[in-house]
């Protein structure tokens, strides 16, 4: 008997949820302007960014003052051009005119070697003073990442210096992490590095932008009213709407993979099944939160202006463009809130390391938790009233 | 309670917490609707209506009181009554990029009626709805009419017991209106549908068989129209007076003359003996050099009785 009640209860849920899938698909499908947008703006996105992002980072000016002039010295500077990250076109005799030079804009990093270099290399305690034109976050992430490969290729040991020029902002404590970026990336190439953690940006703004403007647009003009006097319970009108979702988002997400390694050439070096599991966490996480901002946006551009605020916090603390490690703790936390800071590192890990579960599990566990966590989040905030 | 009741209110309150402070959109309301009637709840704009019909479909909480469909609880048994009736929200709310067809399988799906019964009932309704030819057609490309008609369809696709209509025939032109209260018309005498109509039209009113009159979220009278219409004091006096501002000045103050309303450019007046009170006012008229024409009595209808009942309402609370 009871057993029977929750038999057909499951199954009249289930007509009940195909019932909201086969109707969100419908009008997925209708509205073809919208779809094709959804699916094609990521690649465009992906396309300028991949680019906008990368073209800064190489052929830095780059001053230099070297003390010793030994043959040691002379090789590093050459290590420093063939980088292809400096462009050494100015030798100065001391490090006072390296600052002049990176304060009146001629350079924006400038090297100091100090007296016998070669010496010190021998001995296996050479230091290198690397000053870098803080008002630039491009050229302070990838010149120092750089700079670290290259000294350590030379045994020596890296000294930081930042210079804000007037009026440039202080972009606080040096990228500790890039020296990781580095060490996985030999080729210097940075569209390794860009094209993954871009890919799961796009994604996630699609999931996010998606979700909450169809629950909103429900709300907006007044269907959420007819539906929710039906026998539907809020879970079931999650599920039913969140599904179409899923699909979209993973069929993006596998666009912009594809796109980045038939036209950027990122190979896809690790476990494909993993990397599904994983990124339909992912993507759930996002559609959650999308969720959540449906529940605090009235109005559809309210939804569209949060989702891009949205963006634009995960683009900058989520460690897509911005190292994490030097943020100060409030701003790290807030990043920390962000699913993206976390598919961050496991896509990178994935796609570009080709490492498995053993590296990335922390990362991988949080994502799961934030996905639970922000889908319970929703389904509490999402109520069978209207008020 | 009693199984004759399909829906009840007793002392309902629902307040809304806004910016400006509380709201209080219904005050106190106590209703009962009997199995088989059409009740109209009749008020003008902002009196509470809506707000009503939500709460006692659990679609919003209620602030106190109670209320209950078919004897089971708005708050409590939310789910029960939801598979049990049939609403259609006072703005057009079915999904417009769906056609006419897959909005009526959408919730034939959703209310859990079987695939045989939707090949029966959907093409009955749609016929019934006078939609059949317009299967294909999306639901926002419908006329007003249509749109109003395919609501009624999809609300009645699971055989409900009650349906809950609010101001089911907003922006309708007036062919529509009628045809879509012959609808109700059968569907009452047919199938015994217990029917809750919100309206601020007297002429719907007329034809329920009880109505509440709702003014301010309070429920400030109740009854079938015939009585509602008895609540008025007085014989009801009708005529176009030649210079209308004066002419109502003049009558305002006269004895006898109960209540004073005005319709158009004619003048409605209650008053307590028309014989007597009819020579009075066209000889105080004449006076004035206003001339009368055509004055006569007139059955009130539903519109007098509740701008009359209003009217006595707003005086008491005002403390006139
Ligand atoms: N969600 C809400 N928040 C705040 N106030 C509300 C809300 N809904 C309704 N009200 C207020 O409650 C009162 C009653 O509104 P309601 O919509 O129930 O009236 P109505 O009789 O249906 O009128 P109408 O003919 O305009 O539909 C109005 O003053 C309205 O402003
Ligand atoms: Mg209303």
């Amino acid at each position: 008997m009871a057993r029977d009640t929750v038999f057909g209860g499951a199954r009249k849920s289930w007509k009940r949820v195909s019932a909201l899938m086969r109707k969100e698909f419908t009008q997925l499908l209708r509205d073809w302007r919208t779809l094709v947008m959804i699916l094609v703006a990521p690649l465009l996105e992906m396309f300028l960014l991949a680019y906008a992002v990368s073209l800064t980072v190489d052929h830095i000016p780059t001053v230099i003052a070297d003390l010793s002039l030994d043959t040691r010295s002379r090789d590093f500077v050459n290590a420093l051009e063939i980088s292809g990250f400096f462009d050494v076109d100015l030798y100065v005799a001391d490090e006072s005119e390296v600052i002049r030079a990176i304060d009146e804009g001629r350079a924006r990093a400038g090297v100091v070697i100090p007296p016998d270099f070669s010496v010190h290399i021998e001995r296996g305690d050479a230091q290198v003073l690397l000053l870098l034109d803080g008002s630039d976050a491009f050229t302070l992430q990838s010149g120092y990442g750089a700079a670290l490969a290259i000294a350590q290729a030379q045994a020596t040991e890296l000294m930081m210096e930042k210079i804000s020029r007037r009026g440039a902002f202080d972009i606080g404590q040096l990228p500790i992490s890039t020296s990781t970026r580095i060490l996985y990336n030999p080729d210097m190439d940075d569209m390794t590095f860009i094209i993954p953690a871009l890919a799961a940006m796009l994604v996630q703004v699609v999931a996010v932008g998606m979700t909450a403007m169809s629950v909103v647009r429900e709300r907006e003009v007044g269907t959420i009213e007819q539906l929710l006097v039906t026998p539907v319970r809020p879970l079931e009108l999650i599920v039913g709407k969140l599904t179409p979702n899923i699909l979209i988002a993973a069929i993006d997400l596998a666009c912009v993979i594809l796109f980045g390694n038939l036209w950027f050439g990122v190979a896809f070096k690790g476990d494909l099944w993993l990397f599904v599991w994983l990124s339909l966490v992912f993507i759930i996480s996002g559609l959650g939160l999308g969720l959540l901002v449906s529940t605090v946006t009235r109005t559809q551009k309210e939804a569209q202006q949060a989702t891009a605020v949205l963006m634009l916090v995960a683009m900058m603390l989520s460690g897509f463009i911005y190292p994490r490690a030097p943020m100060p703790p409030l701003v790290r936390a807030v990043g920390n809130l962000i699913p993206l800071t976390y598919f961050n590192n496991i896509i990178r890990g994935i796609v570009t390391k080709g490492v498995g579960l053993t590296f990335i599990w922390h990362d991988t566990l949080v994502l799961i938790g934030y996905a639970i966590l922000v889908m319970l989040l929703a389904a509490l905030t999402f109520k069978k009233r209207l008020d | 309670m009693s199984d004759d009741i399909a829906i009840c209110t007793q002392d309902l309150v629902k307040r809304f917490r806004t910016l400006r402070g509380m709201v209080t959109a219904v005050n106190g309301v106590t209703l009962q609707v009997r199995r088989g009637e059409t009740y109209g709840l009749i008020g003008p704009d902002g009196a509470g209506k809506t707000t009503t019909t939500r709460v006692i479909l659990g679609l919003l909480k209620r602030t106190a009181g109670e209320s209950s469909v078919l004897g089971y609880d708005s708050m409590r048994n939310t789910y029960e009554i939801r598979e049990r009736v049939g609403y259609i929200a006072q703005q057009f709310a079915l999904p417009a990029d769906l056609t006419v067809q897959e909005n009526m399988r959408f919730f034939a799906d959703i209310q859990d009626v079987s695939a045989e019964e939707q090949q029966r009932r959907i093409p009955e309704l749609l016929e019934f709805a006078g939609l059949t030819h317009f299967t294909k057609r999306l639901a926002g490309r419908l006329s007003g009419g249509m749109k109003k008609k395919l609501a009624l369809a999809c609300s009645l696709v699971h055989e409900p017991q009650v349906v809950l209509l609010d101001e089911p025939t907003l922006g309708v032109d007036p062919v529509s209106r009628r045809e879509f209260w012959n609808l109700l018309g059968n569907l009452r005498a047919e199938k015994g549908l217990t029917i809750f109509v919100c309206t601020p039209y007297m002429d719907e009113a007329e034809r329920c068989s009880r109505v509440g009159l709702m003014y301010q979220g309070r429920l400030i009278a109740h009854d079938s129209p015939k009585m509602i219409k008895r609540l008025v004091p007085g014989r009801l006096l009708e005529f176009t007076p030649s210079n209308f501002v004066p002419a109502r000045q003049i009558v305002t103050g006269m004895e006898g003359v109960l209540e004073v309303q005005t319709y158009g450019v004619m003048l409605h007046l209650f008053v307590d003996d028309v014989a007597r009170r009819r020579q009075e006012i066209a000889g105080a008229l004449a006076a004035q050099g206003i001339t009368c024409v055509g004055m006569r009595e007139i059955e009130p209808r539903m519109e007098e009785a509740f701008i009359s009942l209003i009217r006595r309402q707003s005086d008491q609370s005002h403390g006139v």
